[in-house]
């Protein structure tokens, strides 16, 4: 049952009043449209790129041939596209408003106005970004990291002038919604529990989401300050970025005495946090699932929380591994490095927990489920190559190979999409009242799972070789002829994994209005967004009680007095 | 002057709980702040609002912190001269203009008066239920206009932060002349505008006194903003011996 019986507090009636609501649960709902529709962006133009790595000259209907700097372009808004207005927005803006609150016994958000603001901010961030598309030049060239002097000259291609600009401005409004965003997650896990919530009996969802929003605190703000800088590096004559005597276009740059490292450091002190704020959330959601449908506690529920806690705080101490190849002191990459491999600790804990969660479980292999299972699986895939990589004598060979894009694209996108796809499926009662199908959910989930595979693991293989990255076009280079069907069958594979995508598409369309209705509870599940919708509640118990012996029934709610439902 | 209650003594009122336990809390989603004559809530509503205003501390602070990491790192940049083969630091040290140390006094003098209106107001607060009693009219006491002179002073701080820029551009120093007054500029500026935005906060507590005279609201915008001031009072300081003794 959806809680549309719970009257609308808060807001403001009429049209108005619902588009600017300050509902969390509309809120929510407004985030996970949001990044829907740039998930859709995002793979569109990355069927456009598989197409154009393997058939460099063939022209596309409306579009003609894809030239080299639209490749360019259309690599990096992917990149923008997918990390910010998804992989941040969807787990953390749509699944944590709408279920946070709910999850902890509040009726709102602390800050419902704030909270409001944060998404109409994100989404004109979303507007204003796609807008580069539009402009002369079109959207920006330098990959979503921007490195200078390429992003700090805007004579240096097209792109680099209006749509440059363009996308740090998407990206300021970004940082200041999110900003605003994670002090609205903090306040309301410290100040809005309901009594008898105490910390230790949240739900590790809720974990995933309070660490997340602190990393974000610190983590935006950093990459605001970077952009600030660049932009005065693009406009106002400074030079923080860019080094002395750099020729572009034949004339040299007035600029002098910067440091294109600098940037780098602030970026990626950003930049890498910023893989944790996307996979935290689908962690605990996994957590949160495996548990649920194994009819088991959670193995290890401090374990986890600690685990949580110390990725989030080791995330800030690596970024230095994305910059072995820039000419950083060789010392400090090996700091960066063994920290990198500590990260390892945690990860392991967390996998091993999610193993024993499972272990001797009675498992339901719901929907939600395989999706959960598929999380463990691709984030133990894409994480053994992370202490590959950690390696500063490999990352030199492996660095500009596809295989640091098979490596982030399986432990970070693909396993934190498929936790949005648990998210979704498991919570979809709550939202729009009824279920997905789920045979339709089975297909989905095996063409996802299946094609991620197939695109990213012979990716591995095409970067041992030696294959490049985010270049264009290099199917007439030599030495990597015999790379070529390798790109062909990826592509191929993308294109199937792509279209089954619509499955999805048409599930969750069809299901918001002909789908079974649902019950209150469907998944049997003991947190509190699964009980009737009451003006006072207690919290009696933590999260995981599946099959507690002695205790009278299966599983028992979080919630005082509903004990035997 | 009357002796000011020590903020401790009035403002902890040691009922209300940390989420979890004591009294039910479940919901008082009011809106930031539409709703609420209850005491219980003021309270949770000033430690709701603290709890924020001290997690914008942190993010204000660490963007500075990125600020001045950059700074530091630019000071020690430099590149090879090839003709003569010596390493060439680009950094000129710049020379601050002496009206930031009437600055600095005046924000100082600011955060002073800002505390004032913040305990007077509590004060008030912590009356307000004898005074509601009939019979009970205790003597009306007349304060200094805190908030106001509070206002003048800020005002007066970025007028004279203006004033800074005016006295270095005459000298020709500009955002792009040399890596030092760029950073002068980014780091003045980025406080002024944050200074600003407690400027607009504290002229919304103002316009309540005047309009609303809803006080429980009003102490709370004064005292959020009172912690938010302070903490910028202090965030000047630190860009000032950074710009001063980092050159």
């Amino acid at each position: 049952m959806s809680d549309a019986s719970r009257t609308d507090r808060g807001t403001a009636s009429g049209i108005l009043g619902r588009v600017f609501s300050r509902d969390h649960r509309v809120i929510g709902l407004q985030y996970f449209f949001l990044s829907l529709t740039a998930a859709l962006v995002g793979i569109a133009l990355s069927a456009l790129m598989r197409f154009h790595l393997v058939w460099p000259g063939a022209s596309l209907p409306f579009f003609g041939a894809i030239k080299p700097e639209q490749y360019l372009a259309m690599l990096t808004m992917h990149g923008t596209l997918m990390i910010f207005f998804v992989l941040t927005t969807a787990p953390q803006g749509a699944f944590g408003n709408y279920f946070l609150p709910l999850q902890i016994g509040a009726r709102e958000m602390a800050f419902p106005r704030l909270n409001m603001l944060s998404f109409w901010f994100t989404l004109l961030a979303f507007l204003v970004l796609l807008s580069a598309f539009f402009v002369s030049g079109g959207a920006p060239i330098s990959g979503w990291t921007h490195y200078p002097p390429l992003s700090a000259v805007p004579s240096a291609g097209p792109g680099q002038g209006t749509g440059m600009d363009l996308w740090i401005a998407s990206i300021g409004l970004f940082c200041f919604a999110s900003v605003l965003g994670s002090i609205n997650f903090i306040v309301t896990v410290l100040d809005r529990r309901a009594p008898g919530m105490t910390m230790m009996r949240l739900p590790l969802t809720v974990w995933a989401w309070f660490i997340t929003a602190i990393l974000s605190l610190l983590a935006f703000t950093v990459l605001h300050a970077a952009i600030l800088l660049l932009f005065l590096d693009r406009h106002a004559g400074t030079s923080f970025f860019v080094p002395e005597g750099v020729v572009v276009n034949g004339s040299v740059l007035q600029h002098s005495g910067g440091s294109p490292l600098l940037w780098q450091h602030l970026f990626w002190f950003f930049g890498h946090p910023e893989v944790y704020i996307a996979i935290l959330p689908g962690m605990g959601l996994t957590s949160h699932l495996l548990s649920t449908f194994a009819r088991k506690p959670v193995f290890g529920y401090r374990a986890m929380v600690y685990a949580m806690m110390a990725i989030g705080a080791l995330g800030f101490m690596v970024w230095g591994h994305h910059m072995f190849v820039s000419g950083m002191n060789p010392f400090a990459a090996f700091a960066f490095s063994v920290m990198t491999m500590v990260i390892g600790v945690p990860s392991a804990i967390k996998t091993f927990n999610w193993l024993g969660t499972l272990w001797r479980g009675s498992i339901r292999l719901t929907v939600p489920m395989m999706f959960a299972i598929g999380f463990v699986s691709v984030f133990v895939t894409g994480g053994l190559s992370g202490p590959i990589l950690a390696q500063p004598a490999l990352d030199m060979y492996l660095h500009d190979t596809y295989f640091v894009v098979a490596h982030f694209h399986l432990i970070m996108g693909v396993a934190a999409v498929l936790g949005i796809f648990a998210g979704t499926y498991f919570w979809f009662p709550k939202m729009f009242g009824r279920q997905m199908n789920s045979t339709l959910g089975y297909l989905h989930f095996w063409i996802t799972f299946v094609g991620a595979y197939a695109i990213f693991l012979p990716m591995h293989f095409l970067g041992m070789a030696g294959h490049p990255r985010r270049y264009s076009q290099l199917t007439d280079v030599h030495y990597l002829q015999a790379l070529v069907p390798l790109q062909r069958f990826i592509t191929l594979a993308a294109f199937v994994t792509i279209a089954g995508q619509a499955i999805f598409l048409v599930n969750l369309f069809w299901s918001m209005r002909r789908g079974q209705v649902a019950e209150t509870n469907p998944w049997e599940a003991t947190t509190l967004e699964w009980g009737e919708p009451t003006d006072s509640l207690t919290v009696a118990r933590g999260a995981y009680e599946f099959n507690v012996p002695g205790a009278k029934a299966e599983f028992l709610p979080q919630r005082e007095g509903q004990d035997a439902s | 002057m009357a002796r000011f209650p020590r903020s401790d003594e009035i403002e902890s009122p040691g009922r209300i709980d940390h989420g979890g336990s004591g009294i039910p809390r479940y919901g008082g989603g009011d809106g930031d702040g539409d709703s609420g004559d209850a005491y219980p809530d003021y309270y949770q509503k000033l430690r709701r609002y603290r709890l924020f205003v001290f997690l914008v501390f942190i993010a204000v602070f660490i963007f500075f912190t990125a600020l001045s990491s950059a700074y530091i790192i630019r000071r020690g940049n430099g590149h090879l001269d090839w003709q003569t083969g010596a390493f060439v630091r680009d950094w000129q040290p710049l020379t601050l203009p002496p009206i930031l140390l009437v600055n600095t006094l005046l924000l100082a003098l600011s955060s002073c008066t800002l505390e004032f209106a913040r305990r007077n107001l509590i004060r008030q607060i912590a009356l307000a239920p004898a005074i509601a009693i009939p019979g009970i009219a205790p003597e009306k006491k007349r304060s200094a206009p805190w908030l106001t002179l509070t206002l003048i002073l800020g005002g007066g701080f970025l007028a004279g932060q203006l004033l800074a820029w005016e006295q270095l551009r005459a000298a020709g120093v500009f955002v792009a002349t040399n890596p030092s007054s760029s950073f002068f500029y980014i780091l003045t500026a980025s406080h002024a505008l944050h200074l600003a935005g407690g400027m607009l906060a504290l002229l919304y507590a103002a316009s309540l006194s005047i309009f609303s005279r809803k006080l429980e609201r009003e102490v709370v915008v004064v005292d959020v903003t009172s912690w938010y001031w302070h903490f910028m009072g202090l965030l000047w300081i630190y860009i000032f011996l950074l710009l001063r003794f980092a050159q």
